[in-house]
């Protein structure tokens, strides 16, 4: 009885501890400290003149470009271009992904099914089904999008469906025991259950989203899109822009991670226990 | 609160080498508020006997009756309460895993809000209503089980080992919680142990079995008053006389704890 009370507080206590502050910048600074390094490498490369200079742009060039084409509008166009194919096609796998994968889990015919369909098709690399999608859907941004949900719903299924089978019989169990009907068990125990293996596959099929876009806005002919932006550099030697639109993946992906991805899972399965912070 | 009535249960698994007979020809009645603790050592089938009465399995003879009404499958007359931790939802809070079953049952939530903090009181967990159950030792995640099971008003009360895996003091306390939990309910409990010491503190009938097949032994009044003590001279004769039922099917001195 006052054993759980000590634990509880013990718990509790570094949250609060003076050392809290200084962990913490420790933990920017080693966040920080290989980006240190790599800027350095780069520097000394760019300024050393191994390559021209047209090629491998110091960072304060690519800043530059960043800022300038930031300022006159041009690369948000293309981020947000991107970012809306990129969200529509993650949409259309999130949806269909989880639920193929949640019926692949809870029947044994969907299993049957869809699993040997899944396995084949999954460790395709997304490319490859390019030109196909072009043929049928056309040139644009449709073609992408669908290509893009196309792709990345496959780890999406892949987790769900492996989330459903890991769900604790005694949970299920449990929940007979209390009168739980199929559409109650389905929902109040199988969804939050196989939550963080759902996550963890939106995760993955976002990463992998990304990955297939940038490539296909190129192949797709869209007149908009930082995949355009990065190939389309290449023409004009324009490597500043080139790095400029990476940046900008980078940082995108990072903003989705940060701001969406840990933000639902502290809230859902770190905050339960099911998933370490 | 109900009888129930145990009648020639028979149960089978499969298994590779064939049918093996986990529980044979089991027969006994339970009193309505009656605390039935069913011992025996591991392979008695006494666990798998729990899960029939439960209705997590089907029995391959004879049936089991709760106040008249035969056993068909998992059923809201019934609370079961497992030894594993892990049975309580983590994505709830305290409140919330003991207001599961009201909640099944559709009852408003203001209702089996209030409902399931009187159990959580009950259970001497009125602090912990909002924590969740990664946050609460083992303990008291078995009394937020106890609270869960009792929140919905089952008549009968199924409880597989739930406090071995709990240390011993916290065990001791445990069992002085559901003595009084029982006594404040009155509900009929079905209890599985291998803890003879624990069968005797809670228990008014020890059913014991003995293994391979799971054949009921011996049926063992406990005419202690209670609370018991369990250092007293007809405790510790109590005991000695269910482990000489359990001694030539368990070492010697292997049925204590």
């Amino acid at each position: 009885m006052q054993d759980a009370a000590t634990t509880i507080s013990a718990r509790e206590a570094p949250g609060h501890s003076p050392g809290r502050a200084a962990s913490r910048l420790r933990s920017i600074w080693r966040n920080i400290f290989p980006f240190i390094v790599v800027g350095v490498l780069w520097e000394i490369v760019a300024v050393s003149g191994i390559f021209p200079a047209r090629l491998f742009p110091t960072i304060e060039t690519v800043a530059g470009t960043f800022f300038a084409l930031t300022a006159n509008g041009i690369l948000p166009h293309h981020a947000i271009e991107t970012l809306i194919r990129l969200l529509s096609g993650f949409a259309l796998a999130g949806v269909f992904g989880v639920t193929i994968g949640i019926l692949m889990g809870r029947s044994r015919l969907a299993e049957d099914i869809f699993l040997p369909l899944v396995s084949i098709c999954a460790p395709i690399p997304g490319l490859a089904y390019t030109p196909l999608f072009l043929l049928w859907f056309g040139l644009g941004s449709f073609s992408s999008i669908l290509l893009v949900g196309f792709v990345s719903a496959f780890p999406i299924i892949f987790n769900s469906w492996t989330g459903v089978k890991a769900v604790k019989e005694i949970w299920v169990r449990s929940a007979h025991s209390m009168g739980a009907d199929d559409r109650r068990m389905f929902t109040h125990v199988i969804l939050p259950g196989a939550l963080p293996y759902i996550l963890t596959g939106l995760r993955l099929g976002l990463a992998q989203a990304w990955r297939v876009l940038v490539a296909v806005e190129m192949l797709a002919a869209v007149p908009w899109g930082l995949g355009w932006l990065i190939f389309g550099a290449r023409k004009f030697l324009n490597t500043d822009a080139m790095l400029a639109g990476i940046v900008v993946i980078a940082l995108i992906g990072l903003l989705l991670e940060k701001l969406v991805f840990q933000k639902i899972e502290n809230y859902t399965v770190v905050r339960w226990g099911m998933v370490a912070a | 609160m109900v009888p129930i009535a145990i009648d020639n249960v028979t149960l089978e698994y499969d298994t590779p080498a064939g049918k093996v007979t986990g529980v044979k020809d089991v027969s006994f009645d339970i009193g309505a508020s009656e605390f039935v603790c069913i011992v025996g050592p591991s392979g008695c089938g006494k666990s798998t006997l729990l899960n029939v009465i439960a209705g997590f399995l089907a029995p391959a003879a004879g049936e089991i009756r709760i106040d008249g009404k035969t056993v068909t499958g998992h059923g809201m007359d019934r609370g079961v309460v497992f030894q594993d931790f892990a049975q309580l939802f983590p994505w709830r809070t305290a409140l919330g895993n003991v207001s599961f079953g009201l909640e099944m049952k559709g009852i408003a939530k203001a209702e089996r809000d209030r409902i399931a903090r009187e159990q959580l009181r009950l259970v001497k967990l009125e602090k912990f209503v909002d924590s969740f159950p990664h946050h609460l030792s083992g303990g008291m995640q078995q009394r937020v089980a106890i609270a869960r099971a009792l929140a919905y008003n089952p008549s009968v009360l199924l409880m597989d080992e739930p406090f071995a895996a709990l240390d011993a003091m916290t065990r001791d306390d445990m069992q002085l919680l559901l003595a009084d939990v029982w006594r404040a309910t009155r509900k009929t409990v079905i209890y599985v142990t291998h803890n003879v010491a624990e069968a005797i503190y809670l228990a008014d009938r020890v059913i014991v079995m003995s293994a391979h097949p799971g054949t009921v032994q011996a049926d063992i009044r406990i005419d202690l008053p209670r609370p018991r003590d369990p250092l007293s001279v007809e405790f510790v004769e109590c005991q000695k006389q269910l482990m000489r039922h359990l001694g030539h099917k368990v070492s010697g001195n292997g049925a204590g704890h």
